[in-house]
């Protein structure tokens, strides 16, 4: 871990990662900032993992027919990549790690409100990794990430009930966070830090950890009524015993759909940091960007059936759920146009963090401008279930949230390590990720429409074209994932030493050292400003200068 | 109706293409007119309720007519015309089985001729399948339980993919097959080719014979049973106060779990045909007492043509 | 207290120490956060439940006779006592709120030791209710047999498969339920414990009221359950 960093001089000064030696002081840790390492090691794991079976349907998509891995082997690896990205990577990345480090800091707090809720939220997620990752070795799930019923509770002979547990458990993991961050923001914000000058990205996790607090429960109670029927033959959901297979699919989506805004709002706080502090100037529209986030989080939990839209819901339904999910489009809409008038006037530079927030706004601005098609009941009609929706989901998910949460891992890399990482391969990073994603992933939009529809391990021959430049962006985004990890622990050793504030930010976490004490301040912070208070923080050319 | 979809998806594209344009391009340009410079400060800009208002109240305004626009094609596939051709589907892990009205049978693949009216009735005897025609620009899940239905109206001839769109285990990617539309004269004589097993309704009144149905379904009226001549279609009075729509669903839960829904004035005696019929049975059935409601012409419609194909599905709350 | 002096101080010096810990500045702060941790738990909690209550409503309307029947062969006498069980078990935490804010540490544990006996009694009646189930052949899977409720209700024609699910919820529901109980079992098991080695008094006695909360929540949640279940169409079915 990060006991051998202390080789500079100056980060020889007493500070979280130093102060305390063993393994014994990491697993049993209720810093913050150790346990946010904890899920960043945990999360990365898994992210690997879940990429591995990425590649493995991407390859085997090159061809048509289905000749690298039987079908039943492509079943599970499609339902697995989407259950380990969504549940152990996407949903804790950024509140789990991010969230977990910068929180507390940004309110002036010396921790969370909760710190042992804290640990015990990474114990809960280790363990259901674990049970996760017991299910895999043992054959894997096939139901898809979406578990639909009957299929899942009396037709798949694979691990549903374990995978369904494993699940269960890191849903309490997240609630537990979310949790947390609630409870740390209404308490622990310091004297003057009134919410109208919180950081946007506090406001996003805010709205985050609502939707984690008051979602999560449901697909935890929808999971446990999958596993007792699966286990005991109830008939809950079961046609043939009189149960009702959409009842499932309400009760699931019901979750899954703000699971949605779990993983990108945090994101968009994170971006929300970046494009000002390069900027250099106060984020354009705090209010219309913070109100949004908590509109996005009020409205996400309105719109669920706009996945069933061809699943047997009736007409009226249909166009209740498609106007409302226009609704919800509005706030998303808002912040992207709120970012880029942050640039105006502004005196722009193109650190890495940088880049990624350019990236965000670009690829979330495609990945949200396609889910107006898909709202769009006659359109929807046409191409969900097929590669369109995998196209849309991805270009938010990935496009989106793991764009922001690499800037947020550049941005605050210096705060949380000590250390800067080597800014030519940051870019040099972003660029191929960003070139390597679109080359994945939009020529499924064109796939999508042709009606090639997804979860298929075999297709007809005039797919294959967008499917192999499909898979050729895959390596190549692949790449661009890799690059990171290796610059990052290279820099632990090796990387510039980076001073408190090496960005010239705003921000409560920036005016401590980096890395931070073990409680965070080495005085009681009281805030008399506003936020972003970029006229009077000096850019960093100027302080290094 | 691919037209109207067609339509639809080309104004979004083109307005995605302008939004996306517009966005890269206001971004490259701040990036490049106001990247930093040595000694030019940014300037502290607070906001303008005005622009925030304008890029709210505008996109929600393209937005409703978005949806306005896809809702109107979404009721067009969702209502099937009056006189369409049923052919009714069982989709089972992994093939489809369609029995056309007039009789054929066919697995995977299903014979239309072009310019009719067609319509599915679709139930699934295992788990959720999907009935896509990415051609038609049509898709509808296939529900264990319930059936299902959608239209379309193919205009050209042609062999088409059909592709199940609900992940359903193993063979979800094998469950493929093809629509032929074909001429009419084409159509005709590739019906007369089949063996003559009977239409759907004709070997529904057979099995309503054998199973006894008669008995109390008197067409005197003085049965045990309702009438169920000319009743499909129309309101039923049930015994708790309800009034449903006689449609096929209301049909095959009267035969599956008749105590469900007891019409109005008879005693819930009716015996349980849960597990007793198939689900290929039920579909006769089904259409013998919709033949019962029907003009003696027969249940094949018209074979009118105009107008793009279309697709629908319909289904109860 | 009876306790001496020094014990005393050890208390309170114990009680001050936990009463704030190292990361909050305020006692009130620590209390605070405290109670909304514990309030926003609450609230995942009734969305957790909420789920079930959803589907067994939903089934309630389509089911209606079936569910009627179901009802009716529940054992209303002994879910009346549970109630009453549970309502004097929630008057005993709020009364142990009091007496440890008051600083009386033995009729605290009194308390709280009620508080345990009442819940393991609706746990044990619970049992009960559970065991004549099972020998009645209620419980769903492959010994379900609700012959005798087709035969107690003719003009209902029950579907068994139907019936099926209206016991499938009613387990998972109650079962649920007690899960929770027997978490807030243990949980005031180590209250009680730490009741009597002195750790609460007037400066620290927020466990006991969070702890309480959660117990209060489960009881509301079996109000719910009680008229859901048990209660609705008690008339004569025709």
């Amino acid at each position: 871990m990060a006991t051998a960093a202390a080789v500079n001089v100056d980060t020889e000064r007493e500070n979280y990662l130093n102060s305390t030696y063993g393994i014994r002081s990491w697993l049993l840790t209720t810093d913050h900032k150790r346990i946010a390492l904890l899920y960043l090691v945990s999360i990365t794991f898994f992210f690997f993992i879940g990429g591995f079976f990425a590649l493995l349907i991407r390859l085997e998509l090159l061809t048509p027919a289905g000749d690298l891995v039987l079908s039943d082997t492509y079943n599970k690896l499609f339902s697995m990549h989407g259950q380990i990205m969504v549940f152990f990577f996407l949903v804790p990345s950024i509140p789990a790690v991010l969230g977990n480090f910068l929180i507390p800091m940004m309110v002036g707090a010396k921790d969370l409100a909760l710190p042992r809720i804290n640990l015990i939220s990474w114990y809960l997620y280790i363990i259901g990794g674990a049970l996760m990752l017991h299910a895999m070795v043992l054959g894997g799930v096939d139901t898809g990430w979406t578990f639909y019923t009957p299929f899942s509770t009396s037709f798949s002979n694979t691990h549903v009930i374990e995978a369904g547990l494993a699940i269960f458990i890191a849903g309490f993991s997240s609630i537990l966070t979310g949790l947390n961050i609630v409870v740390t923001v209404h308490r622990m914000r310091a004297p003057g830090l009134t919410w109208s000058r919180l950081p946007l990205f506090v406001w996003s996790m805010y709205a985050t950890s609502v939707i984690m607090l008051l979602g999560t429960p449901v697909l935890a109670i929808t999971l446990v009524l999958v596993v007792l029927e699966r286990s005991l033959h109830l008939g809950i959901f079961d046609p043939t015993l009189g149960g009702d297979p959409l009842l499932f699919q309400h009760l699931f989506w019901f979750y899954s759909h703000p699971a949605v805004y779990i993983m990108i709002l945090p994101s968009m706080g994170v971006v929300s940091e970046i494009i000002p502090c390069f900027s250099r100037k106060r984020a354009f529209g705090y209010s219309a960007i913070a109100l949004s986030s908590i509109g996005i989080a009020v409205l996400g939990f309105l719109v669920w059936a706009h996945h069933m839209f061809v699943a047997g819901i009736s007409l009226y339904s249909a166009l209740v759920f498609s106007l409302l999910s226009y609704l919800v489009a509005v706030p998303s809409a808002i912040k992207v146009f709120n970012w880029t008038a942050t640039m105006y006037k502004g005196s722009i530079s193109f650190d890495t963090p940088m880049l990624y927030a350019f990236g965000f706004i670009g690829l979330f601005t495609i990945g949200g401008l396609t889910g107006l098609f898909l709202a769009a009941l006659g359109i929807d009609v046409h191409v969900t279930d097929t590669y369109f929706v995998i196209a849309h989901f991805h270009y938010i998910m990935v496009g989106g949230a793991v764009m922001g949460y690499l800037g947020g891992m550049h941005f605050w890399w210096p705060k949380i390590s000590g250390r800067m990482y080597p800014e030519f391969w940051g870019k040099l990073a972003a660029l191929i990720v960003f070139i390597g994603f679109n080359l994945t992933f939009f020529p499924q939009f064109i796939l999508g429409y042709l009606g090639m529809p997804r979860r298929y391990w075999q297709y007809p021959p005039e797919f294959q074209v967008l499917n192999v430049l499909s898979t050729a962006g895959s390596t190549i985004l692949a790449v661009g994932y890799l690059l990171p990890m290796a610059y990052f622990l290279w820099s632990l050793r090796y990387g510039k030493v980076a001073g408190d504030n090496p960005w010239g930010a705003a921000g409560l976490e920036w005016k401590t050292s980096s890395p931070p004490p073990t409680f965070n301040f080495d005085y009681e912070p009281v805030v008399t400003w506003e936020a972003y208070n970029y006229h009077e923080i000096p850019a960093p050319e100027e302080v290094n200068a | 109706m691919a037209g109207t979809v067609d339509a639809l998806f080309i104004f979004l594209t083109l307005l995605s293409v302008v939004m996306t344009v517009a966005i890269f391009a206001t971004v490259l340009f701040f990036a490049t007119k106001y990247r930093r410079r040595a000694g030019v400060e940014a300037e502290q800009i607070e906001g303008s309720t005005i622009l925030e208002l304008a890029w709210s109240i505008i996109p929600m305004g393209i937005f409703i007519v978005i949806f306005v626009w896809g809702a109107v094609i979404f009721f067009e596939e969702r209502t099937p015309p009056m006189a369409s051709t049923e052919v009714y589907v069982v989709a089972k892990q992994w093939m489809w089985k369609l029995e056309h009205a007039e009789g054929p049978r066919e697995i995977n693949a299903l014979h239309v001729p072009v310019g009719r009216d067609i319509k599915l009735i679709m139930t699934s005897q295992d788990v959720i399948h999907d009935f896509f025609v990415p051609a038609f620009r049509m898709k509808q899940d296939v529900v264990p339980g319930r059936y299902t239905t959608e239209w379309f109206r193919a205009t050209k001839t042609g062999t088409y993919h059909l592709f199940c769109a609900e992940y359903c285990g193993t063979s979800h990617s094998g469950m493929i097959g093809d629509i032929v539309v074909m001429e009419p004269a084409a159509y005709d004589a590739w019906l007369a080719g089949g063996g003559a097993t009977g239409t759907l309704a004709q070997n529904g009144s057979a099995l309503f014979q054998q199973l006894g149905c008669p008995t109390c379904h008197r067409a005197d009226g003085q049965g045990r049973g309702p009438n169920l001549v000319g009743i499909f279609g129309k309101p039923v009075q049930l015994e708790d106060g309800r009034t449903v729509i006689a449609d096929e669903n209301y049909i095959r839960e009267s035969i599956l779990a008749p105590a469900a829904k007891v019409v109005s004035g008879y005693k819930p005696i009716m015996p349980v045909f849960q597990g007793l019929v198939s689900e290929e049975q039920l579909s006769t059935l089904v259409a013998y007492v919709k033949s019962l409601s029907q003009a003696p012409s027969g249940a094949a419609g018209s074979s009118l043509t105009t107008a793009a194909s279309s697709s629908s599905a319909m289904q109860n709350p | 207290m009876s306790d001496t002096s020094v014990a005393v101080e050890t208390h309170e010096s114990e009680q001050e120490h936990l009463a704030l810990r190292h990361h909050f500045v305020t006692v009130e702060q620590q209390r605070n956060s405290s109670h909304l941790a514990m309030w926003l738990f609450l609230a995942t909690e009734v969305m957790f439940f909420g789920g079930m209550f959803c589907a067994y409503l939903i089934y309630r309307i389509w089911f209606y006779a079936e569910f009627a029947a179901g009802s009716r062969s529940l054992d209303i006498t002994l879910g009346t006592i549970n109630t009453a069980v549970l309502i004097c078990s929630s008057l005993t935490v709020a009364l142990g709120v009091r007496a440890a804010q008051m600083g009386k540490r033995k009729l605290l544990v009194v308390l709280l030791l009620l508080t345990l006996v009442l819940g393991l009694a609706f746990l044990g009646i619970k049992g009960v209710e559970w065991y004549a189930k099972y020998t009645e052949h209620h419980i769903p899977g492959s010994t379900f047999n609700v012959s005798d409720l087709v035969q107690d209700y003719p003009t209902l024609h029950i579907d068994p498969r139907h019936e099926q699910i209206f016991f499938s919820l009613y387990f998972a529901m109650t079962g649920m339920h007690a899960i929770h109980m027997i978490v807030g079992v243990g949980l005031f098991l180590y209250l009680t414990y730490k009741a009597w080695k002195g750790t609460y008094g007037p400066e620290y006695y927020t466990p006991i009221e969070i702890g309480g909360l959660y117990w209060h929540f489960v009881d509301i949640i079996w109000i719910y359950l009680f008229p859901l279940l048990y209660l609705i169409d008690r008339k004569p079915l025709h």
